[in-house]
């Protein structure tokens, strides 16, 4: 039996998407979250890591993100940190003009879990860098930007 | 004569080793039948598996690969050994059905000696056979089975689905089906398959939601034993096939998700849990050894035909069983079990290779096929032109049905260099043969055929080819996307398989001259993966050109240079 989960909130959305008033982002939480403009406007990777600081590795930040990109104009990208008091987490896409593509604030007694899609220009490393206890740390992984065509 | 001289040979390829490693306690005597294809029964649980049909209901030529460079881990690993290694790494005699069926030495003769392989009628003959020695064994599909052909693309899949139907097939996942666009496999698979094969891929999800698309498994009982199959897609087809016609869906190999899919499948009982992937060979041969709790990973899409299950260590310690069935119907997969008390105690596997003349065509799959063709026939028959010289595909670089392709391109177009993807589906016809409509689509039947000329750079064609040789030298075959090297026509160059990315294509030259970086040079292709290109479908394009050409002369495959390979079984 082919189960049909497959396209139900898809579907659900179509037909009723009008009628879904969209809950809107609790803002005031972000209220204490100063926008790292510095670290932002950098054009590579020691640029931006001569603004936040310089990360460790660490084992405990787990990085998803494709080994080929699908669209390198969206990549899925999700970052959990297991590291007690992580309070920030940063995106880091080491070839990208302007590496640092997103800067989370995880507010105290919340899971330190992110989800986002971030732009990719060309094949790179990508970085999930995490703030906890005042200190910064780092894990890595490289998705591949390809043309596409030629497969099977 | 033909049935006895393989029985024959396939004595001495048992006996040379072709009969595979057991595990403690199995005890299976060595096969001493009449036939190969008389296997004598083991075990309780059974799967017959056959993958990349590619849509080819009728009996077929098809040449395995001369080059199939493997690099880093893959070096001089299987699949990557040709020829003569090849034989030797499985034990298997020379001059001999199985040779032929394995390798491409002395293909023409072979070809002439042996006759054709696969054909579903044929086929269906084999399955039967196997399902009344073992009964209650399932059927699986790797898939890349609903194109490749004149009638599935002009079927839009139909023919093959109801053919697949006819061969009881039970359990499916997909690649190129995908390339029907979504809402036809979604009809397939609501209307045609529904309560007869199961459509399985764990890894593809709704992009926004992250929802299922389809089952991820499904659970049977078989003699008493339950058992799981794992559906795994080819995880790259939106990148290497348009993703426009799968706007919504995301793929990927998803380890994690597949862990939890094992665990689930475990939990609920099952004993014997298969992945049915479309992965590739060395995409399978990684993810063994990343996840735990498969028996097996029963695998495609490289179009590798592995004779013996590859023996992998899993995340657990614990044997992972790889095998790859080849391609175009030529070949299937048994793969037996016996279990006892819940745990596999023992296992055996063989590839059967299907031999036209050696198994007598299934009356009723061959009257489908010909219902199936009838209203076709014209079309399909209709002769283009006459071959001097033998025309395949397979293989890293051109085959000598890629460079006819790329010179009609070129000639056409009147374009200095030509591209053509590098797939490795496409049946091989022999010298004097007709090239009919039906053996041309057998090279070109797909749902983005239009052909393009474009201006492009040096330095856009260098990146092109770099592009694309990363995606079958990467170190890493997570990175792989399974096709080969873009065949290329006009131009000469000079590869390193084991160099790093962006590094490996040199002296790039057209008519001997050096290709300079900022020239422009007009470069004509198809099977654009862009949304919105059009142009003249490429089957009109060369057929044209072949009713003109009316005899082909042998065409000699240009082939790159090959430079730092030390001592590679990859390549003849």
């Amino acid at each position: 039996m082919v189960k049909h989960m497959t396209r139900n909130r898809r579907s659900f959305l179509k037909l009723a998407g009008a009628a879904i008033a969209l809950s809107i982002a609790p803002l005031k939480l972000l209220a204490e979250f100063v926008r790292p403009e510095k670290a932002l406007a950098a054009t590579d990777l020691d640029g931006v890591f001569a603004q936040l600081g310089t990360p460790t590795d660490s084992d405990q930040i787990m990085l998803e993100s494709p080994d080929i990109a699908e669209n390198g104009a969206v990549v899925p990208v999700g970052v959990t940190s297991n590291i007690p008091g992580t309070s920030k987490i940063y995106v880091v896409i080491e070839k990208n003009p302007n590496p640092l593509a997103a800067a989370f604030a995880i507010p105290e007694g919340t899971e330190a879990f992110v989800q986002t899609r971030v732009k990719v220009a060309q094949t790179s490393p990508i970085y999930a860098v995490v703030e906890a206890g005042g200190k910064l740390y780092k894990t890595s992984r490289e998705t591949k930007v390809t043309l596409g065509g030629c497969g099977g | 004569m033909k049935r006895r001289e393989f029985t024959q040979m396939l004595g001495l390829g048992l006996a040379a080793g072709m009969s595979l490693p057991m595990l403690n306690g199995c005890s299976r005597k060595p096969a001493s039948s009449e036939s190969i294809y008389n296997l004598p029964k083991f075990g309780n649980v059974h799967f017959m598996h056959m993958t990349d049909a590619h849509a080819q209901l009728m009996p077929i030529y098809y040449r395995e690969p001369s080059t199939n460079i493997g690099v880093h881990e893959a070096r001089n690993r299987v699949p990557h050994l040709v020829g003569d290694a090849f034989l030797k790494a499985n034990g298997l005699p020379r001059d001999s059905h199985l040779a032929h069926a394995f390798t491409y030495l002395d293909f023409t003769a072979a070809a002439q000696q042996y006759g054709k392989v696969g054909g579903f009628a044929h086929l269906a003959t084999l399955v039967k056979q196997v399902r009344a020695s073992r009964p209650g064994s399932l059927l699986l599909d790797g898939g890349d089975l609903w194109q490749g052909s004149a009638t599935s693309l002009w079927t839009n899949g139909q023919d093959m689905v109801d053919a697949s139907k006819a061969l009881g097939i039970d359990i499916m996942t997909g690649h190129w089906e995908f390339t029907l666009g979504a809402d036809r496999v979604m009809e397939i698979i609501e209307n045609d398959l529904n309560g007869h094969i199961d459509f399985v891929a764990q890894n593809v999800k709704d992009f926004d939601f992250g929802d299922p698309v389809f089952a991820g498994h499904t659970m049977k009982e078989m003699n008493g034993v339950p058992v799981a199959v794992i559906g795994q897609a080819f995880p790259y087809t939106p990148i290497a096939n348009p993703g426009h016609f799968t706007p919504d869906w995301t793929f990927g190999i998803q380890e994690r998700e597949l862990q939890e899919e094992i665990d689930k499948v475990r939990k609920a009982g099952a004993q014997v849990v298969i992945l049915l992937s479309h992965n590739g060979a060395d995409v399978d041969i990684k993810l063994a050894s990343r996840v735990s709790g498969l028996n097996a990973i029963m695998g495609g899409h490289t179009h590798d035909a592995i004779p013996q299950a590859i023996e992998v260590k899993n995340a657990a310690g614990e044997l992972t069983l790889v095998t790859n069935a080849g391609s175009n119907g030529k070949f299937l997969g048994v793969l037996d079990f016996d279990v006892q008390n819940g745990k596999v105690a023992g296992w055996h596997y063989q590839l059967l290779p299907v031999f036209a003349d050696l198994l007598a065509p299934d009356p009723t799959m061959s009257a489908l096929i010909d219902n199936i063709r009838a209203p076709f026939a014209k079309q399909l028959n209709e002769k283009l032109a006459t071959t001097e010289g033998l025309l395949y595909r397979r293989g890293n670089f051109n085959g000598s049905f890629d460079q006819l392709i790329v010179d009609a391109l070129m000639d056409v177009k009147g374009a200095e260099i030509a591209f053509s993807p590098g797939f490795r589906w496409g049946t091989s016809l022999l010298p004097g043969d007709d090239i009919t409509m039906e053996d041309l689509m057998s090279q070109v039947a797909i749902t983005y055929p239009q052909t393009t000329l474009n201006s492009f750079t040096g330095e856009r064609i260098k990146f092109i080819l770099e592009d694309v040789a990363d995606n079958l030298f990467n170190p890493d075959p997570y990175y792989q996307q399974g096709g080969d090297m873009v065949r290329v026509g006009g131009l000469d160059y000079t590869i390193n398989p084991n160099a790093d990315s962006g590094n490996r294509i040199s002296d790039m030259r057209l008519n001997g001259k050096p290709l300079e970086a900022s020239k422009t040079y007009k470069v004509a292709g198809w099977a654009p993966v862009a949304e919105g290109v059009s142009g003249e479908p490429i089957w009109d394009v060369v057929s044209g050109w072949l009713r003109n050409k009316k005899s082909i002369p042998l065409v000699a495959a240009k082939q790159p240079k090959i430079i730092g390979l030390n001592d590679n079984q990859g390549i003849a």
